[in-house]
C-alpha cells in the first residue's frame, strides 16, 4: 500500500505489518473520537499532537497526512513514543480515499 | 487612571494538555515574577480550578479573572472571562451539559482539581479536550446571556482556531475581541480589538505575551471599556 500510493512514512517503521481494517476521512478530531473504528486508516489534514492520542486511543492502524503536510516536530516525538504510523500522501484527501478504495480499503463494513 | 499588565488566557493543571506544576500558587508566584497585575484562568471546558486561583490570587494581590476556554462544535476556541465566579459557574452548566465522553487520562493527559494552597482535591473525569454541541454562534451568545467577554482564541494559528476551522471570522459573530499569539499579528487588522495573551499551558509562558489595558481599575468591566475605547479606556500597544 506505501509504494503503490507513493506514501512517505514518518513515525514507528517497526509498526507497518499492521492490518489494516477499514479507513476514516475526517479533520475534526471530536468526529474521529467518536465514529472511527479500531484498525482504520485515519486520513486527515490535522498536524497536531492530538492526532497521536486519538490514534492510540482508538488503536488506529494508522493515520495518513494529506496535502504532502508535515507532522510537527512534537507529533513526530508522541508518534515514535507511542508507536503511532504516520504516513505523508501528496494527494488531496478525495482523491488518496479513492485509491485507497480501488486498494480495497472500505469505509463501513460491507 | 493605570497601566495593567493582562494575560487573560493561561491553563491550569486541570486542563488535560496544561503541565501538572500548573496550580495555584505557583501559577501565581510567575505571575508575579513576570509584572503581570491580571490574569485570566480559562480551562478547555471547565472551570472548576479558578476558585483555587482567584483564592491564592487574592493572598498575593493579584487580580484573577474568572473564564473559561470553550470548544465549540467546529472545534473553535473562544475564550469566556466573566466579571463573577458565579456568572463562569452558569456558563459552565451549560458547558457540561453539552459536552460528552470521559477522558482518557493515558492519551490526553490527567485533569487535576487543586485548591489554593495546589493540595489535590479531585480528578474531573469528562471529556475536556472534546467539543462541546455548541455552535460558535450559540457560544458567543451564551456567554453574553451571562455577562460575558467572548474573545476569538489564537486567531493567528491554524488549529482550534475561528479562522483555522472556518478560514475566516463568520459574518456577523458578535465577538468582542480576538486574541492573538504574535504581537507582529497585530497589524493584521480582524475588524475587532486585538489582544495578546500567553495561552501559558507551561508555568514558564505566563507572561511571555501580554496586553496593557489603561484603566481605572483592576476589573473586567474596566477592560470591556478598555476594548470599546470608553472614557479614556485603551488597549495601550506598546
Amino acid at each position: 500500500m506505501i509504494q503503490k500510493l507513493d506514501l512517505a512514512v514518518r513515525s514507528a517503521t517497526a509498526n507497518l505489518e499492521r492490518e489494516v481494517r477499514g479507513g476514516y476521512a475526517s479533520d475534526l478530531l471530536s468526529d474521529v473520537l467518536a465514529h472511527a473504528e479500531e484498525g482504520n486508516l485515519w486520513i486527515t489534514l490535522q498536524i497536531h499532537q492530538n492526532i497521536v492520542a486519538i490514534a492510540s486511543m482508538k488503536n488506529l492502524a494508522g493515520i495518513i497526512l494529506v496535502n504532502g503536510r508535515e507532522p510537527e516536530p512534537q507529533t513526530l516525538e508522541k508518534a515514535e513514543a507511542e508507536n503511532v504510523v504516520i504516513m505523508v500522501s501528496k494527494m488531496p484527501t478525495f482523491e488518496l480515499v479513492g485509491r485507497l478504495y480501488r486498494l480495497g480499503v472500505t469505509g463501513m463494513r460491507l | 487612571m493605570r497601566m495593567v499588565r493582562a494575560d487573560l488566557h493561561v491553563h491550569t493543571c486541570l486542563s488535560p494538555c496544561a503541565d501538572e506544576l500548573m496550580q495555584a500558587t505557583a501559577i501565581v508566584k510567575q505571575a508575579r515574577t513576570m509584572g503581570l497585575d491580571m490574569i485570566g484562568i480559562c480551562d478547555h471546558n471547565s472551570a472548576e480550578n479558578v476558585a483555587a486561583v482567584v483564592k491564592a490570587g487574592l493572598r498575593e494581590g493579584l487580580s484573577v479573572v474568572a473564564g473559561m476556554e470553550i470548544t465549540s462544535r467546529e472545534e473553535a476556541h473562544i475564550l469566556a472571562l466573566f466579571e463573577t465566579e458565579g456568572d463562569l459557574m452558569r456558563m459552565q452548566d451549560l458547558v457540561y451539559k453539552n459536552l460528552s465522553g470521559e477522558n482518557y487520562e493515558e492519551s490526553f493527559g490527567p485533569q487535576t482539581v487543586v485548591d489554593e494552597w495546589d493540595r489535590v482535591v479531585g480528578t474531573n473525569h469528562r471529556l475536556l479536550i472534546g467539543a462541546t454541541a455548541l455552535s460558535v454562534e450559540q457560544v458567543v451568545d451564551a456567554i453574553h446571556e451571562r455577562g460575558g467577554l467572548a474573545i476569538a482564541s489564537h486567531v493567528d494559528r491554524e488549529r482550534f482556531s475561528l479562522i483555522g476551522q472556518f478560514g475566516f471570522i463568520p459574518k456577523g459573530l458578535r465577538l468582542d475581541a480576538v486574541e492573538v499569539s504574535r504581537p507582529s499579528s497585530i497589524a493584521q487588522g480582524y475588524g475587532y480589538p486585538v489582544v495578546v495573551f500567553s495561552d501559558a499551558h507551561f508555568l514558564e509562558d505566563i507572561g511571555k505575551s501580554f496586553t496593557c489595558f489603561m484603566v481605572e481599575n483592576l476589573s473586567l468591566s474596566e477592560i470591556r471599556k478598555a476594548l470599546c475605547n470608553e472614557m479614556g479606556r485603551k488597549i495601550v500597544v506598546s
